[in-house]
């Protein structure tokens, strides 16, 4: 709902009336209808492999083929390429899709789909073999795009600035005056950078003429910048030596040109770039995160910013620090609660007004989104004219505005090969509003009345149907045509614009209708630009010279993230030990087959403390916190390795496959056991191999204030000599330090060797004060740099060093049980402590 | 008629409240031929850490505050000694209903005061199907433009009862439209609505209202907090017109405006941003003299 535009959401045009039927058809009907005739009994003698490719792959009639021109032969740019895929073998063919898709898994590309009931993460749906097009036809297409960025750059200037397109009679009033994507309060906002335009996408299909048509202008906060670098990535591990043998243009200069252009807008050299995101539940929040890290961004939410004095700033570990460029993805009338929509959750108050203060760049400028209406299609090959003298290289396709009587009357004559929909919408022409009129026909297939052009003219638009031209997809083996579109994404930088050389087309399931969307099946391809010579080799990586992160850099963690990561550390230690103290009950289960035992009563009074109901084998007070881990992690993906939320999510799949089928005692023992092998996987992961900048910091202290808070609680209740028999065990248990215990003192466990191994001990990691020599080396760390030179220790720092001094000198016999119960209470104390200083 | 204006709204918070930014619009403008002000000066107390001025798209004084530490109570207070001019009862040079349209689309702007942002739904004003048939009732025999107008605001006010109790300054209009109840701002938004649905532009005027009357007149409802009232576009040759439907009258010498708008959105006195932990109370006091 709230989210920059979703490329998911996007259906392609298709033939008149056709609509109407898919509509409302699930997935399954639609690919059983649609399934490809297998040709029976071809069993050649001589084995041509390329053959064996191409049979049965029929182009449509009356639409051009990217693959076969109209004699049916393969076109040069794909000779070399299928001549090569057909010689591999054919398990070589499957492999290399599994390895694509296996890649984007590992990787965590997902987008979310809007279902009726869920939110769920799906599987990027990719379709592996990619689209090829020549260079020199790219090129035309390239020229023809930016030719039209310009123009949409002077459109946006002039509703945003003098108004002469409406004043002259180039743009109807009404479609500017009654469009709630013209934003009033940036009327006469010039922007900073000198241009309202930073980056757009276009929508473009291959009409039956062979010429390319602009299906739909994307200007508000375009997505697939970096759905088409992942999709390239996945392409890449599918074909790496086809990759290599075909002159494919790379990717990476283009968003080095980006990444640059974006660094060079900002106001201070001090200041930051970041993206502003509307966070996980966003469909595209993937790509966000992902682009983030990509680039090397801050991702930021809405309630991290704070505008101070006409400056915007982000709120860091660090204190405030400036933005001045924001790459918004999100939908302008969500960005600012005091000037656009009032009840905005995700926006900045006063965001607006650091624009007009000059300080800060906007990619791209709020308001933007006004060039998405497709009504607005109908006036730009006239306001092309104007500006330019000429026609654009790269018209749209044909739109009337249903606002005059001589619109009406065309597209009342003609409607059999329309869509009729809102003026105002700012969907792609195939993405249909409820009461659209497809070929004369409602989406419920009942004749629509004519009448309504001269009711409501002025609320309608009428776009020509085109159909696309088809290019070929893998299945089962064999090539197969489908429709395509393409999505080229272009960004401006310090010389015009730039062109990103292939980017993703979607791909339409079916080999009879052109439905492309993905919620229904559709898929996406890498695009290959072929030139004659081989392209360099070239990454990001290999332009960043940046040495080790400055202090500043490790300062900018957004308090958000740091509190995700603080709290991501807690819950997942949380887990862990409720694990351990889950199963030592289920053992002690096994082992005397009966609850009515002192010592296990009391393990279950102690995990009924802890909200966990020891007889079921994986209670919900365990799962809840599995799932508060999952969801402290889910919202700084741009921060976290992928390994370490794979591990998580593998933990909960296991979790929740197991949880119906397991029996109390022994049963559950042994698969606790495996799930605490799990998350020892996750903590090991993350320890191991995160960066040990701040956002770690934040997770480790999370880590150990959590356990110095639980072992502490363990050893109050398991460690009072008024404890049955036994006790002392669980607490070693719980600790996971039996081994240890073993080797230090022996087999006899006393309250002494107990508090001394997991109170005292600084050399064992999972003792209390092992946790508080960990806080004060993180705590050290912190505060260098907030830069606090008043020298004054922050409360936390107090209460830690209290407790660390008291226990590196203790000795276990003058720790009485009560005391414990006040040590707990005083490391509870610590988390809240910490965000008081650091988290506000 | 020369007036003195004071204006005062406080906010009180149950706990300290992280009042954070907030955008006010109190401040009366000059408006050639309506309106002057001699002096006029805003009081914001606590002292904000930040306070700014400008005009906002629609040509209204708009002051954006900004605190950084939480509050227990806010107030702004503005006084102003404001001119207000005397309003000819012009002669009604509006065209018929069905010619309006036609001169709308003769003024090709979108700028602040053209007619064309006054036609479409605005942010507080949804098209209602019962306000329209409503309004396409007692415009019956009404001849032009104006006099369709006057039609509405004279039914509205004897079809709507005012009840400072009945609804709430976010309350939809179609509520109050259905209750056939509510204050200044529910009279206003449901006489936009029926304009609107006539094809005729018609916006939202915020002001005040002299608190006492002359000798030997009634006092008006809504004198004692900010008052609002209708502007109508009634073609080319008449312009804007401005009627108040809570009083059954045209806009005129007891009528001080602050800023004006499509509706409400557009013109709130105050809008802002604060994470509230408890409840809060809001006061509004106003004091229109003559002087």
């Amino acid at each position: 709902m709230t989210g920059a535009e979703n490329p998911d959401k996007d259906l392609p045009p298709e033939e008149a009336g056709s609509q109407s039927q898919s509509q409302g058809q699930s997935e399954g009907q639609s690919q059983a209808q649609t399934q490809e005739p297998v040709p029976e009994g071809a069993a050649e003698p001589a084995r041509d492999p390329l053959a064996e490719l191409l049979s049965g792959y029929a182009p449509f009639e009356g639409v051009p083929d990217e693959l076969m021109d109209d004699q049916g032969n393969v076109r040069p740019v794909w000779k070399d390429f299928l001549d090569r895929l057909a010689a591999a073998p054919d398990e070589e063919i499957d492999l290399a899709c599994a390895r694509g898709s296996q890649y984007l898994r590992d990787a965590g590309v997902f987008f979310r789909h809007y279902g009726p009931d869920s939110h769920e993460e799906r599987d990027w749906p990719l379709s592996h073999l990619p689209l090829l097009i020549d260079e020199a036809e790219w090129q035309q297409i390239a020229a023809g795009l930016v030719e039209r960025a310009d123009l949409l750059e002077q459109v946006m200037a002039d509703v945003y600035g003098p108004g002469q397109l409406v004043e002259g009679g180039l743009l109807p009033p009404e479609l500017i005056a009654g469009n709630p994507e013209w934003l009033r309060p940036m009327v006469g906002v010039p922007p900073r950078s000198g241009h309202y335009l930073h980056m757009l996408a276009f929508d473009i299909g291959r009409g039956p003429e062979g010429q390319w048509w602009v299906l739909g202008d994307r200007a508000q906060a375009p997505s697939g910048a970096g759905f088409a670098l992942e999709t390239r990535m996945a392409t890449a591990r599918s074909f790496p030596a086809l990759m290599a043998e075909t002159n494919v243009a790379r990717l990476a200069g283009f968003f080095r040109g980006f990444r640059d252009a974006l660094l060079a807008l900002r106001a201070e050299e001090d200041s930051r770039v970041a993206i502003l995101t509307p966070g996980p539940m966003n469909d595209t929040y993937f790509e966000h995160a992902y682009i983030a890290r990509y680039l090397g961004f801050l991702l930021v939410q809405g309630e991290d910013l704070v505008v101070r004095d006409g400056r915007l700033m982000v709120h860091t570990v660090g204190g405030l620090r400036p933005i001045s460029v924001l790459w918004r993805r999100l939908d302008a009338e969500w960005l600012d609660p005091l000037e656009l929509r009032e009840d905005s959750q995700i926006g900045t108050a006063g965001l607006l007004s650091a624009l007009r203060s000059g300080g800060l760049t906007m990619v791209n400028a709020p308001g933007s989104g006004v060039l998405e209406t497709r009504a607005l299609m109908a006036f730009i090959p006239a306001i092309a004219r104007h500006f330019l003298g000429r026609d654009l290289a790269l018209p749209n396709i044909a739109t009337w505005w249903c606002g005059s009587e001589e619109a009406q009357d065309y597209v009342r004559e003609n409607a059999g090969r329309m869509t009729i929909d809102r003026a105002l919408s700012t969907s792609l022409p195939f993405d249909h509003s409820p009461d659209a009129v497809i070929g004369g026909k409602h989406l419920d297939g009942s004749a629509w009345d004519p009448d309504v052009l001269a009711r409501e003219g002025g609320r309608l638009a009428a776009q020509q149907i085109v159909s696309l031209s088809t290019a070929p997809a893998l299945s089962e083996r064999k090539l197969v045509a489908r429709p395509a579109s393409l999505r080229v994404i272009l960004t401006r930088t310090s010389q015009g614009w730039q062109v990103m050389p292939g980017g993703f087309a979607r791909i339409g399931q079916s080999g009879t209708s052109a439905d492309v969307s993905m919620q229904r099946g559709g898929s996406v391809c890498d695009v290959w630009v072929v030139g004659q010579q081989q392209a360099p080799d070239d990454t990001l990586l290999a332009a960043t010279t940046d040495a080790r992160p400055s202090l500043p850099q490790l300062a900018a963690l957004p308090t958000r993230a740091a509190d995700n990561l603080f709290w991501l550390g807690r819950y997942s230690d949380r887990v862990e030990q409720k694990i351990r103290l889950q199963r030592a009950y289920h053992l002690r289960m096994a082992e005397y087959g009966r609850a009515d035992m002192p010592l296990i009563e009391m393990l279950a009074g102690y995990l009924d403390s802890m909200g966990v109901e020891a007889a079921k084998p994986l209670p919900e007070g365990l799962m809840a916190d599995l799932e508060a881990a999952m969801g402290s992690a889910g919202r700084v993906r741009d921060r976290f390795s992928t390994d370490g939320w794979n591990a998580l999510t593998d933990l909960k799949r296991t979790a929740d496959k197991l949880a119906p089928r397991l029996k109390p005692g022994d049963d559950a023992a042994r698969a606790l056991s495996v799930l605490l092998r799990k998350i020892s996987g996750f903590s090991g992961l993350v320890h191991e191999n995160m960066y040990h900048a701040t956002g770690w910091r934040f997770l480790s202290l999370g880590r150990a204030i959590e356990r110095a808070w639980t072992t502490s609680g363990v050893l109050a209740a398991f460690s009072d000599p008024a404890a049955p028999v036994g006790a002392y065990e669980i607490a070693i248990e719980a600790g996971d330090a039996v081994m240890t215990h073993r080797m230090r003192f022996s087999a006899t466990f006393t309250r002494e060797t107990v508090l001394d191994l997991l109170l005292l001990d600084e050399n064992y990691p999972r003792s209390v004060l092992a946790q508080l020599d960990d806080i004060l080396t993180h705590l050290d760390w912190l505060e260098k740099l907030t830069a606090d030179f008043s020298r004054k220790p922050s409360p936390i720092r107090r209460a830690v060093m209290k407790l660390q001094t008291e226990l590196a000198t203790a000795r276990p016999e003058e720790i009485p049980p009560e005391r414990l119960v006040q040590i707990a209470a005083a490391c509870a104390d610590l988390s809240g402590l910490l965000a008081e200083t650091y988290l506000r | 008629m020369l007036y003195s204006i004071r204006l005062r709204i406080s906010y009180d918070y149950d706990s300290p409240a992280d009042v954070g930014r907030h955008l006010l619009r109190i401040m009366p403008a000059s408006i050639p031929g309506v309106q002057e002000v001699q002096e006029a000066r805003l009081l914001c107390r606590p002292v904000p850490a930040e306070q700014l001025e400008r005009v906002d798209f629609f040509g209204n004084t708009c002051t954006e505050i900004a605190y950084r530490t939480p509050l227990e109570e806010t107030v702004f207070e503005m006084e102003a000694r404001v001119e207000r001019l005397p309003s000819e009862p012009g002669l009604d040079v509006s065209p018929p209903p069905e010619r309006l349209a036609q001169q709308i689309a003769e003024v090709p702007s979108v700028a602040g005061h053209a007619p064309q942002s006054y036609l479409p739904v605005s942010p507080r004003v949804r098209q209602n199907a019962e306000i329209a048939a409503w309004a396409a009732g007692v415009v019956e025999g009404a001849e032009t433009v104006l006099a369709q107008v006057m039609a509405v605001t004279r039914a509205l006010h004897r079809d709507m009862a005012f009840d400072a109790t009945a609804t709430m300054v976010d309350t939809p209009l179609d509520e109050a439209f259905a209750l056939r109840r509510g204050v200044c701002q529910d009279f206003t938004h449901i006489q936009i609505c029926a304009l609107r649905s006539l094809g005729i532009p018609a916006g939202y005027v915020s002001g005040f209202l002299r608190t006492l009357p002359p000798e030997g007149q009634e006092r008006l409802e809504g004198a004692d907090a900010m008052h609002a009232w209708v502007r109508a576009w009634c073609g080319k040759d008449m312009g804007w017109v401005e009627v108040d439907p809570t009083n059954d009258m045209p806009a005129g010498t007891d009528h001080v405006v602050i800023a004006r708008g499509r509706d409400y959105f557009d013109v709130a006195p105050v809008k802002g941003s604060m994470r509230l932990a408890g409840g809060q109370r809001t006061s509004q006091a106003v004091d229109m003299e003559a002087v």
